[in-house]
């Protein structure tokens, strides 16, 4: 049965995308002002949502699901024909719900079984909303259910109630099928309700009862009525691709619609379920007529989904494995023609150039493969902080902006962590209680805000919050009493920010069930920067902390610095440095036999020989012909780099080196240059990491002199 | 150990032979990706000596080894005369430098003599059996545990 467990990944698959339709319906209910005039688009979305999941999970016999979306879905009903009005309480049940319903859902994935008690009682909550209290916990309408399957219901999803002040045009469109169009996969019915959605359709079907049996052509034609604001085009597109095998006429007349009574037999009765007869099946004397309200996907354009294709995740990969290759070889290939110069002439190098863009299209498009939305991302941390709100007992307002950026599927991935400690960290520590609030004059609600968007090639994530800031005299103290800074240390204000992230800082008077244990920002710092990424923190007393990440787009790829050391060339990343200098003598400063300093900018930076720390060079007497690359290490903390010469600044495709051998000390990863040598990615963590070990000593007594 | 496998039917298995300085070796031939010639390496800090350093594959990054050093044959002089060795061994990829390869053979389990207990010598270690054929001794290599003792011995350095 490997086809069915194959339906089943996708109906999970699909639950997915329907729960972010819920999720994003209930973030549209929530931000919408007046919760008595709501717009009927939002909630049919999120009942359609909640009701395909419901039709799916029945059909792999997933009762826990089926019960509590049933569940769900009559509240909705309610709420759409306007039984239920909607306050703050029951979006909060809402969303809890929707909560439970994910984890329902995942739980299902991997066929565990909820606690019965759970799913019970968060049936009963979303019961007691209901205004008539009409139906139990248990599944009780499974004709419903049913309904969903029968696969020419119309009416199944479409009991809106009547819209009738649909102004604008009325289309009539005359259809008559050829046989291809069914040989071709052409369904009418889908393409009626497809044009169901853009307005108020009457369907009207004429049987030809006179035709002979041998006829091969189809001997059936519809007459259709459209009420619609949408343009011709739009009825158009939908029509597009059966338009070759149907004869297509469609007549508009401008009209103020109200829905007239429709002609001859018309079942306007959409409970009943109409039967739309395929041309060569049995005859119904009378042609069916059905009428189907506007549904909401083709009122929010901006919301529409987009069509996409599920590709299997290591395919891509070996793509963006070849694509690297590709650029490898084209770079080869460049520089070995160009060594030769003067043999191809001007053409060749032409078609040299169009061939290097080339590459860098594709290369560009699949990178943009692998790149995903932080939407799902996003959904899940405003779960986040709901639940921690919640906990905290804090009223907070989370917004979004961004959901649109695009960012590799790894980083996404590894980015969950980190947000959440984030994300946590601002409600429990960034917002101030309510009383607070109204204390010093902001609104009762504070505000959380998760942006994201592309700069300047990298993406940057911020969590912003309108809380008191950092305290900083508490942090400050705090600090000093652990023993992570000196009792007598003078600070800047921005220094004493990033204290948070040192490892082992919380000024959480007690520890929480949240937060003050003192890992958390510290864990946020490392994992950004596993990931190439910056953590920088910007706090305003009083008015807020914003605190801003920096990413690379892609994994895959990293933008370097090409240096040689010792006839070696190696690659030091570019997210780390600083700066880079071409020291005088007198800068430098001899400490010791072995190690030496560099003053830059009033601050004492240990010189770090990188040919030494690779062993492939014994310590030369430095005079100033060396390069230092200035280096920032996650602590904060400055190093130089000395280098022998800078070639160039270049984005290199990561190749890893555990695949074949394994850890190499003090290299990343590796890489292949222009000319097809691989070229090591320096790990400067552990480079500085070994350094400071090595050097604690000596720095320190650096500083007593400086 | 693809060898020790077949030993209790007389199947034939191919083999290729290769030289290292003087002397005649042999491996199974189905971890053999490909020969091909030698090409400039970059080095790896801080690996064992017989680790040459990663040679760029086609786009993978391929870590070659110098069997005679890796045998304690003492390390091998003329590298741009040599060949390279590719075998895919459990997923990995690795290059063995050889002074020649020349001929592939096809013998079966019977055929080979047991190794006889000469001491612990790294050589030995690795060889597991002999073949002897018209005048010349060859060794047959347990390419494996040899590809296998290079990640042990690199993470004790």
């Amino acid at each position: 049965m490997a086809s069915l467990i194959e339906l089943r990944q996708v109906f999970f698959q699909e639950c997915e995308e329907q729960l972010e339709d819920l999720t994003d319906g209930l973030t549209a209910l929530e931000g919408s002002e007046d919760f008595s005039n709501l717009d009927p688009e939002i909630i049919n979305r999120m009942f359609r949502a909640v009701h395909s999941v419901k039709g799916g999970a029945a059909s792999f016999s997933l009762d826990a699901i089926t019960q509590f979306a049933h569940a769900y879905e009559s509240i909705l009903d309610e709420l759409r024909s306007g039984k239920l009005t909607l306050n703050q309480k029951i979006i909060n049940t809402f969303f809890t719900s929707a909560d439970y319903l994910t984890d329902l859902v995942s739980l299902g994935a991997e066929n565990v079984e909820p606690i019965a008690a759970e799913l019970e009682s968060k049936i009963k909550d979303l019961s007691a909303l209901s205004g008539s209290m009409k139906f139990g916990a248990g599944v009780s309408e499974e004709d419903d259910c049913i309904a969903a399957f029968t696969p020419l219901a119309l009416s199944g999803e479409m009991q809106f109630p009547p819209v009738e002040d649909v102004n604008g045009s009325v289309f009539e469109i005359y259809f008559k099928p050829t046989l291809d169009l069914y040989a071709n996969g052409h369904e009418p019915v889908q393409i009626f309700r497809e044009l169901s959605t853009l307005g108020v359709l009457e369907v009207q079907c004429k049987f030809d009862r006179d035709f002979k049996w041998d006829q091969a052509e189809p001997a059936i034609e519809w007459h259709l009525a459209l009420s619609t604001n949408q343009s011709e085009s739009e009825i158009l597109e939908i029509f597009e691709f059966s338009e070759p095998y149907a004869k297509i006429e469609i007549s508009s007349k401008v009209a103020d619609i109200t829905v007239s009574a429709p002609i001859e037999s018309v079942s306007k009765h959409p409970a009943s379920t109409p039967t739309m007869e395929k041309p060569n099946a049995a005859p119904d004397p009378a042609g069916e007529v059905h009428s189907a309200e506007p549904s909401a996907i083709r009122s929010a354009i901006s919301a529409a989904p987009k069509a996409t294709v599920r590709v299997d995740l290591d395919l891509v990969d070996e793509l963006i494995n070849l694509v690297g290759e590709l650029v490898i070889t084209q770079s080869v290939m460049t520089q070995s023609i160009t060594e030769q110069d003067g043999i191809g002439g001007r053409q060749l190098s032409t078609t040299l150039e169009d061939f290097k863009s080339l590459t860098r299209t594709i290369q560009e498009g699949v990178m943009a493969i692998r790149a995903q939305s932080v939407k799902p991302l996003f959904q899940r941390m405003a779960r986040i902080v709901r639940e921690t709100a919640q906990i905290a007992g804090k009223e907070v307002r989370f917004a979004t902006e961004g959901e649109d950026t695009e960012v590799d599927r790894t980083v996404i991935e590894r980015l969950v962590d980190p947000l959440t400690h984030i994300l946590r960290n601002a409600v429990d520590h960034g917002l101030e209680d309510a009383a607070l609030r109204s204390q010093a004059g902001k609104d009762r609600i504070g505000t959380v805000t998760l942006s994201a968007a592309h700069r300047s090639g990298r993406v940057v994530i911020e969590v912003i919050d309108d809380g008191g800031g950092v305290q900083r005299e508490k942090v400050l103290s705090s600090a000093i009493e652990k023993g992570l800074v000196p009792q007598a240390a003078q600070l800047s204000d921005s220094d004493i920010d990033r204290l948070l992230f040192l490892p082992g800082f919380s000024t959480a008077a007690s520890v929480t069930n949240l937060s003050g244990r003192g890992v958390g920002m510290d864990v946020v710092n490392s994992e950004i920067r596993r990931l190439g990424g910056r953590v920088a923190i910007i706090s305003h007393p009083g008015s807020g902390t914003t605190i801003s990440i920096s990413l690379p787009l892609t994994l895959a790829v990293l933008d370097g610095m090409v240096v040689d050391v010792a006839d070696e060339t190696m690659v030091v990343p570019i997210s780390a440095i600083v700066e880079t200098i071409r020291p005088d003598t007198s800068q430098i400063h001899q400490i010791g036999p072995a190690a030496r300093m560099i003053a830059v900018r009033e601050k004492m930076v240990p010189i770090i020989e990188l040919g030494a720390v690779f062993g492939c060079a014994p310590i030369k007497n430095h005079t100033n012909d060396g390069i230092l690359v200035i280096v920032e290490d996650d602590k904060g903390e400055h190093f130089a780099l000395a280098v022998d010469k800078i070639r160039d600044q270049r984005q290199v495709v990561i190749k890893s080196l555990e695949s074949n051998y394994g850890h190499v000390p003090f290299v990343a990863a590796a890489t292949i240059l222009g000319d097809g040598q691989i070229a090591l990615i320096v790990d400067l963590d552990e480079i500085t990491h070994q350094v400071s070990v090595d050097q604690s000593r000596s720095i320190q007594s650096i500083e007593a002199i400086a | 150990m693809k060898i020790e496998d077949d030993s209790s039917n007389s199947e034939k298995f191919e083999l290729i032979t290769f030289s290292i300085g003087s002397q005649d070796f042999c491996m199974d031939i189905i971890l053999v990706r490909e020969i091909r010639g030698w090409t400039n390496v970059t080095m790896l800090p801080h690996a064992p000596k017989d680790v040459l350093g990663v040679m760029n594959l086609r786009g993978a990054v391929v870590p070659i080894v110098d069997l005679s050093a890796r045998l304690g044959l003492g390390v091998c002089e003329s590298k741009e005369r040599d060949v390279i060795i590719i075998t895919l061994i459990e997923k990995k990829i690795v290059g063995f430098l050889v002074t020649a390869v020349s001929d592939i053979i096809e013998l079966s389990q019977t055929d080979i003599q047991p190794m006889p207990q000469m001491g612990g010598k790294k050589e030995n270690q690795f060889v597991k059996g002999i073949y002897i054929s018209d005048n010349k001794t060859l060794r047959v290599l347990d390419i494996a545990s040899l590809a296998a003792s290079m990640t042990t011995a690199q993470e004790s350095v």
